[in-house]
């Protein structure tokens, strides 16, 4: 493999299911090896298609991809010993021990029996999970269960770790556990591709994010970058029982610096440059043209604002 | 900026990664099958049992022959043809217990099966080491019923086993492909909800029209208008051809001709494979 390759490059990667869905419209993406990138998008926005396409589970219907300077289409079996996989589902063996389950991985990617076993052990001690070593599988929480799945994806050492929504239902402790052993795994190096619909999920962990939707990558930067790219300092969320159009257009016509609106689930949204002074302006415009305000908040930028700023609707939709 | 942190890989070309794997692959279910021989075991010798115990023993014993009721001869007959005829259905049934079970499970409930598909090998490897591996068992479970079959039966009844070595060391390898990889084809097409039509419609008919009780051969009488329509029916059985080569291998009694026995299984292990691998690959890539 060439010395500098990326550890990740497609170029107009589509997918077209049967049945005419455009999963993923022509992707093109670089991702240098040592990064932990983020693809941030709601469900069905094509996230877990791209990660199945760079990992040989779903085809592509047109374009390349290259793993590690492998191609994923060409040379499966070789692009797969430079990936290690965590799933949205649990995969682990249940006719395996939680030991079983990273010493076979091993095996399976050419460790020998000795290099294997020490591996397995190495990795349990690290996952803090070898009071477990002879449990079955079946008998983890699933905190746990995903903590040992990527244990396991790292078990062969691979190039590049794979993470399908590796939070998404879990619970908040577990939750902060895994960002915590992705954090660790960033100091060291290890180049990640995570998808997820949590913003703060990309916001904490990633170096760069694409924002996805559609099957398209619509913004991508660093997190900082992206929320600079909103143009404003200051997100201002009303809630009103009156003609929230109304009340979008009147606030664009009399507050100095406004960036742009959006209505949205019986709110306004309005994105403002400047903080100065920027609750009292806001609300006395609202009041002054007539609307009766329930409720209001102030925030910083974040990712969902980007999203919104790029899709009109938000992350959860 | 990361190249020195970068993790060192090496990486193998794809033969030598799959063959590893594939390797890998045998040893974790050779490891999962000592785990389960309690279950194996009984499993495996459960149906035997049965049949010898039913048709050799107690049948005989009351009297209700099912060897034409003939005496001792016709029961010895019997039993002669009855013994090689479940060492296929035992073979048989380890292609269902051993692969089509499993898999439905696994591409129904559990994904697992997800995992060993980012194995470094062709999916393909994958969907074949399950036929190697049920095959094997396939094997096994035939060595396990012999005993069963020669010492549970009626104390007059003879079972005249002669065995045609060659016969019997190419036949049953080639019988334990076959049956495994119509569990391969059978674990593809099933998911769990039509399991029980999977046994009702398509196992049981397999079993009972299978030429496990009776010699192919003896079923000429079944006319219609003069046509043996039954035994040109059961051609389309695979078990048919498994029984009757055990027959061949295990004893004198008369049996289907060598020469149709050997191209049929071959061609039923080559279309199973071929619909099994295609349908395994539809079901974990897309």
């Amino acid at each position: 493999m060439p010395a500098a390759a990326d550890a990740i490059v497609t170029t107009d990667l589509t997918k077209v299911y049967p049945g005419g869905i455009t999963a993923v419209d022509g992707m093109s993406l670089t991702v240098p090896q040592g990064e932990v990138f983020g693809l941030l998008g709601p469900n069905g926005a094509g996230k877990t298609t791209t990660a199945s396409m760079l990992t040989t589970r779903v085809i592509p219907t047109s374009g390349q991809a290259l793993v590690g300077g492998v191609d994923v289409v060409r040379h499966p079996a070789v692009a797969k010993q430079l990936i290690g996989v965590v799933p949205q589902t649990n995969t682990l063996d249940r006719s395996l021990t939680v030991w079983e389950n990273l010493y076979f991985h091993g095996r399976f990617f050419g460790m020998g029996a000795r290099e294997s076993r020490r591996a397995a052990d190495d990795l349990l001690e690290q996952f803090r999970l070898s009071e477990r070593a002879t449990a079955p599988v079946m008998a983890l929480s699933g905190g746990l269960a995903q903590r040992l799945m990527v244990a396991r994806a790292l078990l062969h050492r691979p190039a590049i770790l794979f993470l399908d929504e590796p939070t998404a239902g879990l619970d908040p402790q577990s939750r902060i556990g895994l960002w915590e052993v992705i954090g660790g795994l960033r100091a060291s190096g290890q180049t990640v591709v995570l998808t997820t619909h949590y913003m703060e999920e990309a916001d904490q962990l990633c170096d760069r994010i694409g924002i996805m939707d559609h099957g398209r990558i619509l913004a991508l930067g660093t997190p900082d970058q992206l929320k600079r790219s909103v143009g404003a300092d200051t997100i201002v969320t009303l809630t009103s029982d009156g003609d929230l159009q109304g009340l979008a257009e009147a606030l664009r016509q009399r507050v100095e610096g406004v960036d742009s609106t959006t209505v949205m689930d019986g709110t306004v949204q309005v994105a403002v440059r400047g903080a100065d002074r920027v609750l009292v302006r806001v609300i006395d415009a609202a009041e002054g043209a007539g609307y009766d305000l329930r409720d209001v908040g102030v925030a910083a930028p974040s990712l969902e604002t980007v999203f919104i700023n790029l899709t009109g609707k938000d992350l959860r939709d | 900026m990361a190249a020195t942190t970068a993790p060192v890989f090496e990486m193998r070309s794809t033969l030598a990664s799959s063959r590893i794997a594939f390797g890998a692959l045998l040893l974790r279910d050779l490891v999962v099958l000592r785990k389960r021989l309690r279950e194996f075991i009984p499993r495996t010798l459960v149906q035997p049992f049965l049949l010898c115990f039913v048709f050799l023993y107690v049948f005989p014993t009351i009297g209700t022959g099912v060897g034409g009721a003939r005496g001792p001869a016709g029961e010895s007959a019997f039993a002669t043809v009855l013994v090689a005829g479940v060492v296929g259905l035992s073979i048989m049934f380890q292609g269902i217990q051993a692969v089509a079970l499993p898999l439905v499970q696994e591409f129904g409930f559990t994904r697992e099966i997800e995992d060993r598909v980012l194995a470094p090998l062709p999916v393909e490897f994958v969907a074949i080491e399950k036929v190697v591996f049920g095959a094997l068992q396939g094997l096994l479970a035939a060595a396990l019923v012999f005993p069963i079959a020669s010492v549970v039966h009626a104390s007059y009844i003879h079972i005249n086993l002669s065995v045609h070595w060659l016969t019997l060391l190419t036949l049953l390898p080639l019988a334990s492909v076959t049956c495994s990889a119509l569990g391969l084809t059978f674990g593809t097409i099933f998911d769990p909800r039509n399991v029980p039509l999977m046994f009702g419609i398509i196992i049981l008919p397999l079993t009972f029209l299978g030429g496990t009780y009776y010699a192919w051969t003896a079923l000429e009488p079944v006319k219609a208008a003069g046509f043996p329509w039954l035994q040109v029916v059961v051609l389309i059985n695979p078990l048919v051809y498994i029984n009757e080569g055990t027959r061949a291998a295990l004893t004198s009694s008369s049996h289907m001709s060598l020469w149709a026995v050997y191209p049929a299984l071959l061609g039923f292990s080559a279309l199973f494979l071929v619909i099994g691998i295609r349908n395994f690959r539809r079901r974990v890539i897309s």
